[in-house]
C-alpha cells in the first residue's frame, strides 16, 4: 500500500518535470530568447532525441549493432511528405505520420527477420546496406518520390508543442518496454546471446521487437523532419545521417536512455557554437569525438539512467533523518 | 561481344582500385577486429598527394604514386598510434566511433587546406590501345599494372617475410603471439602501414581514372571497398582480392546492361544475399561460436 503510493507521487513528479520542461521551453521562444534561429536547433535536438532513443533500444538494449537508422527515418519523412502534400491538413500530417509507421514496421519486419540471425559487425554492414538500398529505392521512385531531386514544398505542421508530445510518447513507450518483462528478456540476450537461449528466451522474437520499435520511432522523427525543413532529398538520409544518430547514442552512453537525451541536447547546442567556424567546425568535431571516445569510452553516462524515485527517496531520507534528530 | 569484353575491362580496371582498397579493410580487421572506417579518407589523401606531386611538383606518374603511398603509410602509422592504440582494449563500438571521428577530422582538415571544390588531375598522354575492336586506355594499363605488382609484393610480404608472419600469427592469436616473442605493436603498426600505402596508391590511380579528386571522395569508395572485403570474406588477403574484382565487375556490368542508377542497389544487395547465405564471405569458413 505504501509503495503503491510512493509510486503515484513518483508518477506525479514525472508528470510535473515534463509540464515545467515543456512551459520552460514555450516561455523561452514566447519571450524570444529561443529565437527562429535556435528553433531549428531546438527542433533538431528533438528530432535527434526521438531518432537516437530509437537507436539506442537496438544497439544498447537489445545489443544489436545498426546502422541504417537514417533508412527508416526516410521512409517516415517521405510517406509524411507524399501524404501532407496531397492532404494538407492536421489529420494529413497524422495519417502521414501513421502511413510511415505502418510502412517502417513492415520494412523493419522484413529486414529483421533475415538478418538479425548475424551478428555484430555483419549485421552493422547488412543493415546499411538495406538503408542504402531504402536510398536507392527513393532515387528511383519516380514522380512518387522525385528521384535525386527530392520533395519540397512540403506543408509545415511541425512545431515545438507536437514534436514535444512526440518525445514523450516515444520515450514512454521505449522506458516502459524496457522494464517490462519482454524488455528484460530483451537486455539479457545483448549481455550474453546464447546464455539467454539456453534458459529457453525466444532471442529472435525480442531483437526483432526491439528492431521494429527502433524503426517506427524513426519513421516518426523522419515525419517530423519532413514537416519542418519542407525539403526532402534522397541524400539527406545516408550513411552520414546514420553515422549523427550513432555518434549520439555512444556519446551519451550506450544502453541509457538519459544519457541520449542529454547527448542529442549537448552535441546540438556544441553545433550551435561551432557553427561560425565553417570547416574547423567539422574538424573540430571529429577531435572532441576521439577525445571523447578515448577518455570516456563507456559514453558520458555509460549504462546509468536518471531516476526520480532515486531523488525522491534522497530527500524523504534526508527528511526523515532530520526528523528524527529534533 | 566486343561490348561485353569492354565491359569487361572496365571492370577489371575498376575492380583493382577496389580491391587496393578493400586489402587495406581486411588486413586492419584482420588483425585488430576493427572496422576502419577512415581508411577511405587515406586513400582520398593519397589521392590528394599524387596531384600535387604531379601537378605542382611535376612528377611523372610512378614517383607520384611512390610519394602518396609513403606519405599515406606515415598517416596510418600515426592514426593507429593516436586514435587506437589507446583504445584497444574498449568495446568495438567505441573505436568504431573513434574510427568515424578520425574520418571526420581528415576529410575536413583536407578541405580547409585545399577546399571543397573538385581538382582537376592532370591528364595522362591518354594513348589508346585498340585489340580486337576492344578499347583500352593508358590509364587503365598503368591501373591493372601497377596493381598486379603491388598484389604480388603484399603476398611475398605476406607468406615470406618475418613480419608477415608475425601478422598472421597475430591475427590468429594476439596473446599467444605475444608469448612468442611477437610484438604485438610493431606489428600492427607494421599492417596500418601496408594497408595505407596501397590505399594511397588507389588514390592516385583513380585519380589519374577518374581525372577528378575532391575531400569526400573517400566515403563512397571507403563504402564499397568495405563492402568488397566483406563479400570476399572479412580478414582474409585473397578475399579482399576476389571481392574487390567482383564489386567492380558487379558494378560495371550491373550500370552496362541495366541501368547505372541501380548500380549501387545491385552491389548491395548481392551484399545482403552474401551475408545471409555466407555471413563470413565467399573464402571465409563458418566458425561456430563457442559457450
Amino acid at each position: 500500500m505504501l509503495q503503491r503510493k510512493t509510486n503515484l507521487k513518483i508518477q506525479i513528479l514525472w508528470i510535473i518535470l515534463t509540464l515545467v520542461i515543456y512551459g520552460g521551453v514555450q516561455l523561452l521562444i514566447m519571450t524570444n530568447v529561443i529565437n527562429m534561429y535556435y528553433q531549428i536547433t531546438l527542433i533538431t535536438i528533438g528530432i535527434n532525441i526521438i531518432l537516437a532513443v530509437g537507436l539506442n533500444l537496438i544497439i544498447g538494449i537489445a545489443g544489436q549493432f545498426s546502422l541504417g537508422h537514417a533508412g527508416f527515418m526516410s521512409i517516415g519523412a517521405y510517406a509524411c511528405a507524399i501524404v501532407t502534400m496531397r492532404m494538407p491538413t492536421l489529420l494529413g500530417f497524422a495519417l502521414g505520420i501513421l502511413v510511415g509507421i505502418v510502412v517502417a514496421g513492415i520494412a523493419s519486419l522484413l529486414i529483421a527477420i533475415p538478418t538479425l540471425r548475424l551478428k555484430g559487425d555483419y549485421l552493422a554492414i547488412a543493415t546499411l546496406g538495406f538503408s542504402e538500398i531504402i536510398r536507392i529505392v527513393m532515387v528511383n521512385g519516380g514522380d512518387l518520390t522525385n528521384g535525386a531531386a527530392g520533395l519540397s514544398g512540403i506543408p509545415v505542421f511541425t512545431s515545438w508543442p507536437l514534436l514535444f508530445i512526440g518525445i514523450v510518447i516515444v520515450i514512454l513507450i521505449i522506458v516502459n518496454y524496457v522494464r517490462s518483462s519482454p524488455g528484460r528478456a530483451t537486455k539479457a540476450i545483448c549481455e550474453d546471446e546464447i546464455a539467454s537461449e539456453s534458459v529457453g528466451i525466444n532471442t529472435t522474437k525480442y531483437k526483432t521487437i526491439a528492431f521494429v520499435i527502433g524503426a517506427m520511432s524513426a519513421s516518426l522523427a523522419g515525419a517530423f523532419y519532413a514537416s519542418y525543413f519542407t525539403v526532402i532529398k534522397p541524400e539527406n538520409f545516408g550513411f552520414m545521417k546514420s553515422l549523427d544518430i550513432l555518434i549520439i547514442v555512444v556519446f551519451g552512453g550506450i544502453g541509457s536512455i538519459t544519457g541520449t537525451i542529454i547527448a542529442a541536447i549537448l552535441l546540438g547546442i556544441i553545433n550551435i557554437f561551432l557553427q561560425s567556424y565553417g570547416v574547423l567546425r567539422m574538424i573540430l568535431y571529429g577531435v572532441i569525438l576521439i577525445v571523447i571516445m578515448i577518455f570516456r569510452p563507456g559514453g558520458l553516462l555509460g549504462k546509468k539512467e536518471f531516476r526520480l524515485s532515486a531523488v525522491y527517496d534522497f530527500f524523504n531520507r534526508k527528511l526523515r533523518r532530520r526528523e528524527e534528530q529534533s | 561481344m566486343e561490348q561485353f569484353f569492354q565491359q569487361l575491362i572496365n571492370g577489371l580496371s575498376l575492380g583493382s582500385i577496389y580491391a587496393l582498397i578493400a586489402l587495406g579493410y581486411t588486413m586492419v580487421y584482420g588483425i585488430i577486429k576493427l572496422i576502419n572506417f577512415a581508411h577511405g579518407e587515406v586513400y582520398m589523401i593519397g589521392g590528394y598527394v599524387g596531384y600535387f606531386a604531379i601537378a605542382v611538383l611535376g612528377l611523372p606518374v610512378l614517383p607520384a604514386i611512390l610519394i602518396a603511398m609513403v606519405v599515406c603509410a606515415v598517416i596510418g602509422v600515426l592514426i593507429e598510434r593516436v586514435a587506437y592504440r589507446p583504445l584497444r582494449k574498449a568495446p568495438r563500438i567505441t573505436m568504431l566511433i573513434t574510427a568515424i571521428g578520425v574520418s571526420f577530422l581528415l576529410q575536413y582538415t583536407v578541405m580547409f587546406f585545399v577546399g571543397p571544390d573538385v581538382k582537376t588531375f592532370p591528364q595522362m598522354t591518354n594513348q589508346v590501345f585498340d585489340i580486337f575492336g576492344v578499347l583500352i586506355n593508358e590509364q587503365q594499363v598503368y591501373i591493372l599494372v601497377i596493381t598486379v605488382v603491388l598484389m604480388l609484393i603484399l603476398q611475398f610480404v605476406v607468406k615470406k617475410t618475418k613480419m608477415g608472419r608475425a601478422m598472421r600469427a597475430v591475427s590468429v592469436d594476439p596473446e599467444a603471439a605475444q608469448l612468442m616473442g611477437i610484438n604485438i605493436n610493431t606489428t600492427i603498426s607494421f599492417t596500418f602501414a601496408i594497408g595505407s600505402a596501397l590505399a594511397g596508391a588507389a588514390g592516385v590511380l583513380v585519380g589519374l581514372y577518374y581525372n577528378s579528386i575532391d575531400p569526400l571522395m573517400g566515403v563512397t569508395m571507403g563504402l564499397k571497398a568495405f563492402i568488397a572485403a566483406v563479400f570476399g570474406g572479412i580478414g582474409i588477403i585473397p578475399g579482399a582480392m576476389l571481392g574487390g574484382f567482383g564489386i567492380g565487375f558487379i558494378e560495371i556490368f550491373a550500370s552496362g546492361y541495366i541501368s547505372s542508377l541501380i548500380k549501387d542497389g545491385v552491389v548491395y544487395g548481392l551484399l545482403i544475399l552474401i551475408l545471409l547465405v555466407k555471413p563470413s564471405g565467399l573464402l571465409g569458413k563458418n566458425e561456430k561460436e563457442k559457450v
